[in-house]
């Protein structure tokens, strides 16, 4: 088997990072490598340098042995790389074939549009991945954005194909599809660099394995035979990770979050959430299963003020519905919001101002008028060091973080103002281990505080280790409502459907 | 104060206004902010307007007026797109510059006579009742070329491929990029489009709709009415059109409420005092407030309104949104 690519001595540095160092990458044809390591280990940066984004300052580049030389995306994609951004490259305001077709030569002209909907159509039906070929970018769900990415590089025939976390956002059953995808794309002589931080992914579809730890290679090419979830997460952290985190029985208290027959549109006009209602008690976390879509989006939205709705959302016995959001910041929420990058930062701003964000209202960071930036950045400091934010300091703007470590700022920054109610929507997307283990044990933290959490994620494992009770979400409404001794598996995967109605 | 005669002078000023506008509506598609509009309108009326009187040919005019506007953008692309430099200021700056040149060169230029673009009736059309005499009779070639630009410009922005390009890179230009699109020299290009258009503005005044050189008075401002008309428009050229036409027409009404001493029976505050024909040229700019306010709501809705890259300078490899 020959070589798709190698990559000798890749050395990548951004101001205050070394972010890859002397990295050896090799991914022979026909094979699926798993690219693993921390949140900021440099995996991102070094498939940038493949797909001719970033340029290494030393190092080679060989793809099919041929030495290469990339200085723009245009030259990668000539070698027949394609690459699945971890953050999306979409123009929002284009429908999902103009973002497909961008950057090719056919169409000629004239786009006529509906022509290319229908062989968007053809390569969706060919590979099992949905979405409306017409539809706006800005009106999809960040699963179906996913979605338009793989179809994008699936459209341009690419031979090398890098996918930088694809299923962090899809649901089970679309990871499932995806890894058949991929099988079936390695079988016809395709080559796919896979990163992942869900180990049990990596274990089923990978052959071979590259770990990163700190920009710096731990682990170079080896098999993926016989290796466990456990060991990998030993080689990425380079110590042992606890996979399930303990929750300590406790009693839950006063219901402060009371939602009562809600109705909300979503972007596109169209009903989202239909008449729903449920109760979040304090040191209670009350987890929400369902597939993305079903409303998940807009119930965290309205709780949080940022969406209008009919019906009522009770907080502490006072109204927030369609108030401003800083009611519902003032009544105590704390909201860790599905899409970190753009709603829960400002990714131009430092650390420190995006910490403050909250805070800055109030003594002693601010006193209404002005704001103490000594004090800010003592604050901003603390919670560095308090939650293992990794940066060069505390004035590096956000956009500059790893994944990972972007959330943490948010937790920061959400848990430091002492929330009574914390709306969680997909807290660990993303994250590696280690995180997702700190981020867990923040919330059971919380929790053991008193404050009432609504959690919502698709990770059912997720939700059965930490919740209290956990609600089926479907088509907008609360399909059940059980004990989380009562829930499994089957149970809520039957009434994510809508099959089965189990009553408080 | 014939209705007939507003609209017919109404769209020959507004034509001016049209090729400004569109031309720097596809810039700002582009994602570049260039406010020189003012100072490469009054080089085009400069340029085409000295060359047709030393080569007796308007047309060849009206090529070096778009060349001399094109010329002038591309210092602001310079300084924006490679040097990645703040637009406003660069753009701004243009205007000087743009003033300058044209003031310099343009010494003596004042009561020549140089042939102008001919004036021409539509056969067939302009007999139409009402609709003939004000769209399709006695206007200048450049009235009728910016009608078949209005359509031209809105078929390329939203159903041609490169079309689909300008509207990636001013809205999303890492994401045009990773595909392959060269969004530094598409950017380059879409100004130096803008410029051009201007520089042809420019000499639609001069060689067209009130021919001569008038120094700064030339253009009198309709460059910085042009880029309130960008806003009016939203970004598209139908919206720019009926923007542009609108406006023509009001400037030209409002300079025929100055004759009349008499309005209605009363004395025409306007004729007493011109000066008071000040606050009525700021009649456009609060059109387009009012017409941004009624329309905020729907726009926010339609998600239409500014390309979200306008006026950032795009870096590779820069980490953002
Ligand atoms: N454009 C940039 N400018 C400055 N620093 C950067 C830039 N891109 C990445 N970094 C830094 O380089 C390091 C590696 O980041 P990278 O995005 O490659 O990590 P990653 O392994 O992909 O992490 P994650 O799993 O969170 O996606 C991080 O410390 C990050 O902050
Ligand atoms: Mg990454």
């Amino acid at each position: 088997m020959t070589n798709a690519v190698e990559m000798q001595n890749v050395t990548v540095r951004f101001p205050g990072v070394l972010a890859n160092d002397q990295v050896n990458l090799t991914l022979k044809q026909g094979e699926i490598h798993a690219l693993l390591g921390e949140n900021g280990a440099g995996k991102s940066t070094l498939m940038n340098v493949l797909a001719g984004l970033y340029k290494q300052s030393s190092g080679t580049l060989k793809v099919h042995g041929q030495p290469v030389s990339f200085n723009s995306p245009k030259d990668a994609i000539a070698q027949g790389i394609g690459m699945i951004h971890q953050h999306f490259m979409l123009v929002p305001t284009q429908t999902v074939t103009e973002n497909i077709l961008l950057g090719l030569d056919d169409p000629g002209f004239a786009l006529n549009l509906p022509r290319y909907d229908q062989k968007v159509l053809d390569l969706q039906a060919q590979f099992g991945l949905h979405v409306d070929p017409a539809a706006k970018i800005w009106q999809l769900s960040v699963g179906e954005q996913q979605r338009v990415e793989i179809l994008k590089v699936l459209y341009r025939g690419a031979d090398i194909l890098i996918m930088d976390e694809p299923t962090a956002v899809l649901a089970p059953q679309e990871i499932d599809e995806l890894m058949n995808t991929m099988r079936s794309m390695v079988a016809l002589g395709k080559s796919i660099i896979f990163i992942s931080h869900k180990l049990h992914e990596v274990t089923a579809v990978a052959d071979k394995v590259t770990v990163l730890r700190k920009g710096v290679v731990t682990a170079e090419g080896i098999s993926a035979k016989g290796l466990t979830p456990a060991k990998l997460a030993q080689l990425m952290v380079g110590r042992e990770v606890v996979f399930s985190v303990k929750k300590k029985a406790q009693e839950p208290g006063d219901v402060v979050l009371s939602v009562n027959d809600i109705h909300a549109e979503n972007n596109k006009g169209v009903p989202a959430l239909r008449g729903l209602s449920l109760d979040v008690r304090s040191g209670e976390i009350l987890g929400i299963a369902g597939v993305t879509g079903n409303g998940q989006s807009e119930l965290a939205e309205v709780i949080t003020g940022l969406r209008s709705c009919t019906g009522r959302v009770i907080i502490n016995d006072e109204e927030i519905a369609n108030r401003p959001p800083i009611r519902a910041i003032e009544s105590g929420v704390g909201h860790i919001p599905e899409d970190r990058s753009k709603v829960g930062t400002a990714p131009n701003l430092s650390i420190t101002r995006n910490t403050i964000m909250k805070s800055y209202r109030h003594e002693p960071i601010g006193n209404g008028w002005t704001i103490n930036f000594v004090k800010a950045r003592q604050e901003a400091r603390q919670l560095k060091d308090k939650y293992a934010i990794l940066a060069p300091s505390v004035k590096t703007p956000a956009r500059n973080l790893s994944g990972g470590n972007l959330q943490k700022v948010i937790l920061a920054r959400e848990i430091s103002t002492r929330p009574k109610l914390l709306v969680a929507m997909q807290p660990t997307r993303g994250l590696d281990v280690g995180a997702i283990e700190a981020v867990q044990t923040l919330l059971l933290e919380q929790r053991e505080a008193g404050a009432a959490i609504l959690l919502i994620s698709e990770e059912l494992e997720e939700l059965l280790s930490l919740s209290d009770r956990i609600a089926v979400i479907s088509h907008g409404k609360i399909m059940g409502v059980m004990p989380v001794e009562e829930a499994d598996v089957n149970k809520i995967g039957l009434m994510m459907v809508g099959s089965e109605t189990v009553n408080n | 104060m014939d209705p007939i005669i507003i609209l017919h002078a109404g769209l020959a000023t507004g034509t001016v206004l049209l090729f400004a506008t569109i031309g720097e509506l596809i810039t700002e598609r582009a994602g570049i902010l260039n406010l020189g509009l003012e100072g490469m309108m009054l080089i085009g009326a400069m340029a085409g307007f000295s060359t047709s009187l030393a080569t007796n040919n308007p047309w060849l005019g009206l090529v070096v007026a778009m060349l001399a506007g094109g010329a002038l953008s591309m210092a602001h692309g310079l300084v924006t797109i490679h040097f990645q430099a703040d637009q406003v200021v660069s753009g701004l700056s243009l205007t000087f510059l743009g003033t300058g040149i044209a003031m310099v060169f343009g010494e003596g230029l004042t009561g020549q006579n140089p042939p102008t673009i001919p004036v021409i009736d539509i056969p067939g059309l302009a007999s139409i009742p009402w609709v003939g005499p004000v769209f399709f009779e006695n206007h200048s070639v450049l009235v009728y070329v910016g009608y078949l630009l209005i359509p031209a410009a809105w078929y390329f922005i939203h159903k041609t491929r490169p079309g689909m390009h300008l509207r990636a890179i001013g809205e999303k230009p890492e994401a045009a990029d990773t595909m392959g699109v060269n969004v530094y020299r598409l950017r380059y290009f879409y100004v130096f489009v803008g410029g051009c258009l201007a520089g042809l503005a420019g000499a639609t005044i001069s060689l067209a709709v009130s021919p001569g050189w008038y120094s700064v008075q030339t253009t009198s401002g309709q460059g910085w009415i042009a880029i309130g008309l960008v806003i009016f428009a939203q970004w598209d050229p139908l919206r720019a059109a009926v923007g542009s036409y609108l406006f023509g027409a009001l400037r030209r009404g409002i300079l025929d409420l100055q004759g009349p001493p008499t309005l209605f029976g009363l004395t025409n505050p306007l004729y007493v005092n011109s000066n008071w024909g000040f606050f009525l040229q700021m009649t456009p700019y609060i059109l387009t407030i009012l017409a941004l306010v009624l329309g905020a709501r729907a726009a926010a809705k339609k998600r239409i309104g500014a390309p979200a890259a306008l006026g950032v300078p795009y870096i590779r490899g820069e980490r953002g949104l």
